[in-house]
């Protein structure tokens, strides 16, 4: 499921796309240290190939509902983690611009969501110790089965927690939770299936392809898991960060899933640590001053002072915004 | 449907080739600008309706400077898997709060932040949608790699846009031949579905490997170069500074409220 920009804060996304810019880098640089510059093509294709195959349909045996192949699983037993993260990331710039899927800012979340979670924490950790050398073809299907649902778990909380960080939804985290993780477990298995059938589909045609990423070769090599952990501490903090930061200035939205974790409103020690230092960042650099960390009554929005000059002024603003633009394109219609 | 979304993808990309003010502005411009109203757009507060109208400029003038087919968009933006739309109809449920009444009717603060949310989405996903038809995708890519993107990435962006259109027209193929033998719902299930994608990921991989023998022939060492000298002109940063300017101030200044008063004023 693609995040969409109207449920994020301007901080949460940014934190996400900091993430999503750091693991691009950290790929390509990757890449470039270790690639045969036959993967550059190979890359390419296939995301092209993703691309097609998510718009092929096929129906779920039992409901009347249709399901397609997800992507980052696939790529990631064909590619390695590295080159599989990257085509991911362009397949979703891709929908990004030419289906709306999301937004631009959202772009940071899906990529973190349906890029990483698949590539670097669901094929290292699951698919590859499950996998085995790939002889067996009942060991590769539930490899790829259980690397899928985790995969797209991940990615499932990942959009609850994104989305309660920013505080324009209402859903408590339970409901949202409960809500998001059964869909998604039934469109993991649906798809994990498939991505299996397409694994085996590959392994009995040519086997050679896989060879790659079945045996350790430097591209896909092991994941050292220290940086695993690294990789998690930073996107702790990272999120802590952010969480404090939202918590300690825009108290209506997140207090409530503050108070359940902390068993009160607001955050202790919140006058110390990263989010005072966040703060006072913000503070010195601010470019618009009253975003942000605007008082309590403020942050009702100028919607509550609504009355019938707001009525007025909002049809005197829509139909200027659309005078304009008849006026351009009737002048344009004239020149033309 | 897929035909339709084939379609689609062809004619807003034929939008980008058009020649008008806005398709002459440099990508990179656009690409700023574009995020600028985004992020400006997003960082309202839950509930603010009135203050996210005077956005509604920036698209409509990009869509009659541009002339870009309103209807098209429009319908591409109603059509959008909306996940906002989704999870935004929960606010009106659990927030019930009724902060006032409109002629009558109580309009609870769920109610609010449910079509704030709404603004937003259609807000940022037109002007996702009009970025790409006002500038093209390879466009959209050289602005990217000046701005300091990795080029393995940018490489990327470009091939799989370049074998898009080829492959989503393979498998339109494979999808027709597949529909004609098929009854229905059956035979569309996930046996063929798997030997389908199959042989297209096979084609594919023998097409990677064409493709790398035509590039090596041509003296390919890795690297894609991209020629298209593109000078930042004044119309640029007049187009820039001005977007700045008037998203700082819509930002912070209530032009709703200024307008409602003056309006009373003068009556």
């Amino acid at each position: 499921m693609h995040m969409a920009d109207a449920l994020l804060s301007p901080a949460v996304g940014a934190a996400f796309w900091a993430g999503t810019v750091g693991t691009i880098s950290y790929c390509s640089k990757k890449l470039t240290d270790t690639m045969e510059e036959k993967l550059i093509p190979l890359m390419g294709v296939l995301g092209a190939f993703i691309f097609a195959a998510q718009m092929i349909n096929f129906t779920i045996p039992g409901t009347g509902s249709s399901g397609h192949l997800g992507g980052g699983m696939i790529l990631a037993v064909i590619l390695g983690p590295y080159a599989a993260f990257i085509v991911m990331a362009s397949v979703l710039t891709v929908q990004a611009l030419f289906f709306a899927d999301g937004g631009l800012l959202a772009l940071g979340c899906n990529i973190w969501n349906l890029g990483l979670y698949p590539c670097f924490v669901a094929y290292p950790l699951i698919f590859r110790p499950l996998a085995g050398s790939g002889g067996s073809r009942r060991r590769l299907t539930i490899a790829s089965l259980l690397g899928g649902v985790v995969g797209l778990q991940l990615g499932a909380i990942s959009v609850v927690i994104e989305t309660l960080l920013s505080g324009r939804s209402e859903l408590p985290f339970s409901t949202f939770a409960l809500l998001m993780q059964p869909i998604h477990l039934a469109i993991g298995v649906v798809e994990g299936i498939v991505t299996a059938g397409v694994i085996n589909f590959i392994r009995a045609a040519r086997p050679e392809i896989l060879e790659g990423s079945l045996s350790a070769r430097p591209l896909s090599a092991h994941l050292p898991i220290k940086k695993v952990f690294i990789g998690f501490l930073v996107a702790a903090v990272l999120t802590g960060g952010v969480m404090s930061w939202f918590a300690s200035s825009n108290p209506d939205g997140l207090e409530w899933s503050i108070q359940k974790v902390f068993g009160r409103p607001d955050l202790p020690g919140q006058t110390s640590g990263i989010a005072h230092a966040l703060k006072s960042i913000q503070e010195k650099t601010a470019l618009l001053p009253d975003y942000g960390f605007r008082k309590a009554d403020d942050d009702k929005g100028r919607a509550s002072a609504t009355s019938v000059s707001g009525l007025i002024g909002s049809a005197l603003v829509l139909a200027g915004v659309l005078l304009i633009g008849y006026i351009i394109r009737a002048l344009r219609r004239k020149s033309a | 449907m897929f035909d339709e979304g084939y379609f689609n993808l062809g004619y807003l990309d034929t939008l980008s080739y058009k020649n008008t003010f806005v398709h002459r502005l440099d990508p990179r411009a656009k690409l700023i600008a574009t995020v600028a109203f985004v992020v400006t757009v997003v960082s309202f507060p839950k509930y603010e309706i009135t203050g996210l109208l005077p956005f509604f400029l920036f698209p409509v003038l990009l869509f009659s400077l541009g002339d870009i087919p309103v209807k098209f968009i429009l319908k591409k933006v109603l059509l959008v898997s909306s996940f906002a739309l989704f999870i935004g109809i929960f606010n009106p449920l659990l927030d019930r709060q009724i902060v006032y009444s409109c002629w009558g009717f109580p309009v609870s603060r769920g109610w609010i932040s449910f079509f704030s949310i709404m603004l937003k989405f259609f807000l940022t996903i037109t002007s996702a949608l009009l970025l790409i038809a006002t500038t093209s995708f390879p466009g959209i890519c050289h602005a990217l790699r000046k701005l300091g993107v990795p080029g393995i990435f940018i490489s990327q962006l470009l091939f799989l846009y370049r074998y898009l259109f080829v492959l989503v027209e393979e498998a339109m193929k494979a999808v027709r031949a597949r529909d004609m033998r098929s009854f229905g719902r059956q035979g569309k299930g996930m046996k063929t579905f798997v030997s389908l994608v199959g042989t297209l990921f096979l084609r594919t991989v023998e097409r990677a490997e064409r493709i790398y023998q035509a590039m090596l022939s041509r003296g390919f060492s890795g690297n894609l170069h991209l020629m298209r000298p593109h000078r930042v002109s004044g119309a640029d940063i007049v187009f820039l500074s001005s977007t700045m300017v008037l998203l700082y101030l819509f930002r912070v200044h209530d032009v709703v409220g200024a307008m409602g008063s003056l309006s009373m004023g003068t009556f």
